[in-house]
């Protein structure tokens, strides 16, 4: 019995510890430090949740909650409504050089997200960026995109261009398997173009819908390149605290807060767990 | 191999550690704070650890140290300088004081600017250098530079550069709208309306919230904000002094006199090329980066004296500038120290004027050979014979902040709101301040 049991242990021994290793000892770790706290005057001390009572009410901490969170709610949807069109317009069938627009539609996905940044920055720059240059051009007084007011939107826009392409591509290869009987059996009872969307390409993307919309999701929460990367050209509309991620980086990096940066980032892997959560517990019931 | 090294450097640190606790059984009762200083490096001392050789490594942006390092192993053949850009300002004290958390890979000497050093002195990451002799320095370096290192009795590394601020401006673009010199800073405002409204593209300045500007603008207004003694702080923008700069500089805002471009972005150096950005009251050290950075405007600026606040006055205030200092972990502290005195107060302060860097040596500072060189860039100017003189006006009694490195990176949180249109200078400083101290606290620092 004992001896069977270790057999069992042995070949699952090289993942475990490679999951210890890799996954759990980081996120051990970060649990570790956000029980301590070290001053510059005064050292370390164990504090037990007090970081944790502060992360809860911390203004600046919950507004970058804030941030994301409108960001997920807006900018999600459209990406993904996007995808959803452009992956149904390429398995249509109807389009003229589908190969090359499904192509240049994932193109940006493979620009690494600080050079996508730093080239929506020259267009954004309303001196002597595109904007600027359109400004100029026709006379006109275009808003500026990097107001702090728009800059949250402009990031949107950017992170849109970045990813639709790589959402339409899940939804594109799950059209793809899609039983052609299927299709034919449709066009035998009469079915027009829409109700075979309908009644057999909407459910077939359930779902890849769903994951897609976890990654989103996941992605929104962990906002951290564009605002970094804006932050040059931006000084007053990214603020330290813009997004969850860039908050704990400061907190580390400017202020060497390294413990209360390790309970924010703790805090807000449980938030995002639980939005996740809640989001595939709801499409899950839907199913059923 | 790994293990072997770390527990090799474990024993060594155990080992030094008793020397030490001998050290200070023998000598006296003090505590092992003053232990280092209680034993005296010599002059002789430092020579024979440069004739006797070994490794320093040293982090440093500055480019003219690179010529600093070659001389210097020709002169001590037995020593090998590694010298590493770690990165720019805060990069590099990030990645300092990441190295010194983890006690591993710590540098013997480090680049640290004159507000940043504050920080690293009361965290121990650098050496007292007083043990070292550098008392005897006393006079060497120009008087605001020198006091920038001092933290107390204690010295806590050596002036590299400095940068006693001036106007630089575009001659070419002041003598298109006929407008002269403004030697007030009330001149300075009449010049930055006038400008814009000859026109509309061209800004006297560019600024959209720089706490190092901001600070050496207060500075020289005659305001302290910062008052530091010991682990107490006080943080006040409540002054006059910080009224006078924000009562002149929120009048340039709201007429929006001022280019929203941030420094040392694309866009910045363009407009100080074609022209859009005017002048820019800035370090003296600012020459080697508009010859390299804005060519196109080559022959085109110049240099004044910084405005005044009253005619006929005569104050400056730093901007910038740094230290190279000794850190604490460095194994080879003399050593650290024979290089740092060649780099900054021997043959390195010379080779390093020669390539353009500005001094912090007197010495330098008043030779005729350094007041006299004639800048092709700056239309054949002897721009030192004002950048020297602007040296020995910086206003006395400024201190920065112990965590001003963290208190500058959060400016734009606060006071950046007032060059968007959402607040005030005086409030965005207030708000500054809060941030300030509620960290300062945290920290553990009694605010006043």
């Amino acid at each position: 019995m004992t001896r069977r049991t270790w057999i069992g242990w042995q070949f699952v021994a090289p993942f475990l510890a490679v999951f210890a290793l890799v996954f759990l000892a980081p996120i051990v770790y970060s649990v570790y430090l956000s029980l301590y706290r070290t001053r510059l005057i005064g050292g370390t001390s164990f504090v037990g949740a007090e970081n944790y009572t502060k992360a809860l009410h911390d203004p600046q901490f919950w507004s970058a909650v804030g941030r994301v969170s409108l960001f997920m709610v807006v900018q999600v949807p459209i990406m993904l409504l996007l995808a959803l069109l452009i992956a149904l317009a390429i398995d249509s069938g109807r389009l003229y050089g589908a190969a090359f627009f499904r192509i240049s539609i994932f193109l940006p996905y493979a620009v690494p997200a600080v050079v996508a940044t730093l080239m929506w920055g020259f267009i954004y720059g309303d001196r002597f960026g595109l904007v600027g240059n359109i400004n100029d051009y026709f006379g006109v007084h275009l808003p500026d995109p990097l107001a702090p007011d728009l800059v949250l939107a402009s990031i949107g826009n950017i992170v849109t261009w970045e990813f639709v392409g790589y959402n339409m591509l899940i939804l594109y290869s799950a059209l793809r398997v899609v039983d052609t009987s299927l299709y034919e059996a449709a066009a035998i009872d009469g079915a027009g173009q829409w109700r075979i969307i309908r009644a057999i390409k909407l459910p077939a993307l359930r779902g890849p819908l769903l994951i897609t919309t976890m990654f989103s999701i996941i992605g929104s929460f962990q906002m951290f390149t564009e605002p970094v990367v804006l932050k040059t050209i931006a000084p007053n509309a990214i603020l330290t605290y813009f997004a969850p991620n860039y908050y704990a980086w400061q907190l580390s990096f400017g202020g060497q807060q390294y413990n209360y940066s390790a309970t924010v980032a703790v805090v807000m892997g449980l938030i995002t767990m639980l939005v996740a959560y809640l989001v595939q517990a709801r499409a899950v019931r839907k199913a059923g | 191999m790994r293990m072997r090294m770390t527990r090799r450097r474990a024993l060594l640190g155990a080992a030094m550690s008793i020397t030490l606790l001998a050290a200070g059984c023998g000598s006296s009762d003090d505590s092992t704070d003053e232990a280092p200083a209680a034993t005296t490096v010599s002059d002789a001392d430092v020579e024979a650890a440069l004739q006797a050789g070994g490794n320093l490594t040293v982090w440093a942006w500055e480019p003219t140290l690179t010529k600093v390092v070659a001389q210097f192993q020709t002169k001590y053949p037995k020593v090998k300088v590694n010298l590493v850009n770690a990165g720019s300002g805060n990069d590099q004290y990030t990645a300092l004081q990441n190295a010194v958390k983890a006690g591993t890979g710590v540098p013997d000497l480090a680049q640290i600017e004159y507000f940043a050093l504050p920080q690293f002195s009361l965290s121990k990451a650098v050496t007292d250098l007083s043990a070292y002799g550098a008392k005897a320095l006393d006079g060497t370096f120009s008087p605001g530079p020198w006091t920038s290192v001092h933290s107390g009795e204690k010295i806590y590394g050596l002036p590299m550069d400095s940068g006693p601020m001036a106007l630089f401006y575009n001659k070419e673009v002041f003598d298109k709208y006929k407008i002269a010199v403004p030697t007030t800073w009330e001149e300075y405002a009449t010049a930055a309306e006038k400008l814009h409204t000859a026109n509309p593209k061209s800004y006297i300045t560019s600024d959209s919230g720089d706490a190092g500007f901001t600070t050496s603008m207060i500075w020289q207004a005659g305001g302290r904000p910062y008052k530091v003694e010991g682990t107490d702080v006080t943080v006040n923008f409540d002054d006059e002094g910080t009224k006078k700069w924000t009562g002149l500089w929120q009048g340039l805002v709201d007429k929006k006199l001022l280019a929203p471009t941030p420094g040392w972005s694309d866009a910045w150096y363009k407009g100080l090329g074609d022209g859009t950005i005017a002048s820019l009251v800035i370090g003296a050290w600012m020459p080697p980066n508009l010859e390299s950075g804005v060519k196109a405007a080559s022959g085109k600026w110049r240099v004044a004296p910084m405005p005044q606040w009253a005619a006929g006055e005569k104050v400056t205030a730093e901007n910038g500038g740094s230290s190279l200092a000794v850190t604490e972990a460095s194994q080879a502290k003399t050593l650290a120290y024979g290089f740092l005195k060649y780099a900054t107060v021997g043959d390195g302060a010379q080779i390093r004027t020669d390539e353009g860097a500005f001094p912090a040596t007197t010495a330098q500072l008043t030779a005729d050979a350094f007041k006299n060189k004639e800048f092709p860039y700056l239309g054949g100017q002897k721009a030192n014979e004002v950048l020297s003189e602007a040296a020995t006006q910086v206003a006395t009694g400024w201190s920065y902040l112990p965590f001003q490195v963290y208190a500058n990176s959060v400016f734009n949180d606060s006071v950046g709101k007032a060059y968007t249109g959402g607040s005030t200078l005086q409030d965005g400083l207030k708000a500054w301040q809060e941030a300030s101290t509620k960290y300062g606290q945290e920290q553990g620092f009694t605010i006043k």
